[in-house]
């Protein structure tokens, strides 16, 4: 047959955002794929030059919602670098606890939206079931269940109570509980398993010649996780990156699965050692020099530069989103693949178009 | 120590003929292409930083240009360039010249917009920056 261009996207059943892969399959097998993006683009950086340093903290929220608490964390911690800020341990802590918050939930929505792509409806639901816990969680605790806006430069705005830190425990031990539960559907089951085992695959190298982050090049055997430079709790907080090595689809949602226990064992961790203290550090001035930060969102490493100029409004924030990085990745697991995985293999990547297009 | 912040002082600066020839070396010393920046440097020129990583170091260069100039592109040598070249030609009006695939603008940006959205010359309208 001869090659045909398929348009996949912008609307389609698996997308929870819009892009589009122009496919050019030949009998069903896809030769090559070319994305076209820019349909939630809404210029967020541009906005820095009107919203002073500190409003930018909501801002920058709202790149992502899943890791809206992330993003603001990273941001903030650039600023705090820039400006000689020292953070209070508690709250370095704090930010710990509701940013692994974020991996669990952004980890069990992706599982959920994994499971509906290849048509696994009641997977779908019982891992969307769980993820309420967390949103309880943030809700009680910060006041919103998606976008928490704790952060604010100098430390966090809010925190948990000796009741709520027991409350938090307990739930996120049920939530273990219930994904442990799921371990064999997700995983093990034969269906799942040949749907996903052998799709999409990334080798080590490709990850890395590529410029892969997260879990899409923790899957191929790198152990890249930007937790290692340990900001906030990670400077105590003793942990190994999830990796695994078949560097299929398959894989890709075994590392999340897995990091959605170990994130659970961290936020224990976290809360156990919560130091006492205070929870921001006053400070003047304005922000001054050039700035790179980075940071592990649940999707892979994110990178912030930031400009300032001595001014209240920044002269220059930069986002560099973890999906962004993962788009090249995506477009290598395409070619020599049949029409029909095409949906699993763009999920597998966990795609932020809203973060991507900021 | 924590160490995912770094001051930006003392950056290597590349000139435009040794762009490409400097990303192959990086390459080829097993590095990869983190992200790209630009930003306004002066009334008439642009920095681009290229942010280069090893394991969790990152390595930065700086090139300074003319605003509205042609720029080598370095997605021949790291293809993970190819959307962030794309997205700087959108935001400050460089070209990068041997893009693997060039949306000629229109990456972020609607077709018809002829305005550059980050040169320091366009301002949000005051009615919206209440």
């Amino acid at each position: 047959m001869a090659r045909t261009v398929v348009p996949f996207g912008p609307q389609h059943p698996v997308f929870p955002e819009p892009i589009q892969l122009k496919l050019v399959v030949e009998d069903e097998i896809v030769k090559e794929a070319i994305p076209t993006i820019g349909f939630v683009h809404r210029g967020l950086e541009k906005l820095a030059e009107i919203r002073d340093f500190h409003q930018m903290v909501q801002v920058v929220e709202r790149t992502c919602g899943i890791c809206s608490m992330i993003h603001a964390m990273c941001y903030c911690q650039g600023l705090e670098e820039m400006m000689g800020i020292e953070v209070p341990d508690r709250a370095r802590y704090l930010r710990t606890v509701w940013s692994e918050l974020h991996r669990i939930h952004s980890h069990l929505l992706w599982l959920g939206l994994h499971a509906d792509a290849f048509g696994f409806e009641s997977l779908f639901m019982q891992l969307w079931k769980i993820r309420e816990k967390i949103l309880d969680i943030n809700e009680a605790t910060a006041g919103n269940r998606i976008i928490v806006s704790v952060n604010v430069v100098g430390g966090v705005r809010a925190d948990l109570s000796t009741d709520q830190q027991r409350w938090v425990l307990k739930e996120v031990a049920e939530v273990s509980r219930m994904v442990r539960a799921l371990e064999h559907p997700l995983l093990e089951d034969i269906t799942v398993k040949h749907r996903t085992v052998g799709v999409g695959v990334l080798t080590r190298e490709q990850a890395h010649l590529l410029g892969a982050v997260g879990p899409v090049a923790r899957a191929s055997g790198l152990p890249l996780d930007m937790r290692l430079l340990k900001y906030a709790g990670f400077r105590e907080l003793e942990f190994e990156p999830v990796v695994e090595t078949a560097g299929d689809a398959w894989a890709r949602s075994k590392v999340r699965f897995r990091e959605v226990l170990q994130s659970a064992h961290l936020v224990r961790l976290a809360i156990e050692k919560l130091p006492a203290g205070d929870l921001s550090t006053p400070f003047k001035g304005q922000p001054t020099g050039e700035i790179v930060t980075r940071i592990e969102q649940p999707r892979g490493e994110c990178l912030y530069y930031i400009k300032g100029s001595g001014k209240k409004n920044l002269d220059r924030v930069r986002i560099r989103t973890p999906t962004f990085a993962n788009v090249p990745p995506m477009l290598a697991m395409l070619p020599g693949t049949e029409l029909a995985n095409v949906p699993v293999i763009v999920l597998s990547i966990d795609p932020c178009i809203s973060c991507t297009e900021r | 120590m924590s160490q995912e912040s770094e001051k930006l002082l003392d950056v290597p600066v590349l000139g435009i003929e040794s762009v490409v020839v400097h990303a192959q070396r990086l390459k080829d010393r097993g590095l990869r292409l983190v992200a790209m920046t630009a930003v306004d440097h002066d009334e008439a020129s642009v920095d681009v930083f290229y942010h280069f990583g090893q394991d969790l170091k990152l390595e930065h260069s700086r090139l300074t240009v003319a605003k509205g100039s042609a720029v080598p592109s370095i997605s021949g040598v790291f293809f993970a360039a190819l959307l962030v070249e794309n997205e700087i030609q959108d935001q400050f009006g460089l070209t990068f010249e041997g893009l693997v695939l060039d949306y000629h603008r229109t990456l972020l940006l609607d077709a018809d917009l002829t305005e550059i959205p980050f040169r320091s010359d366009i301002k949000i309208p005051p009615s919206r920056s209440t």
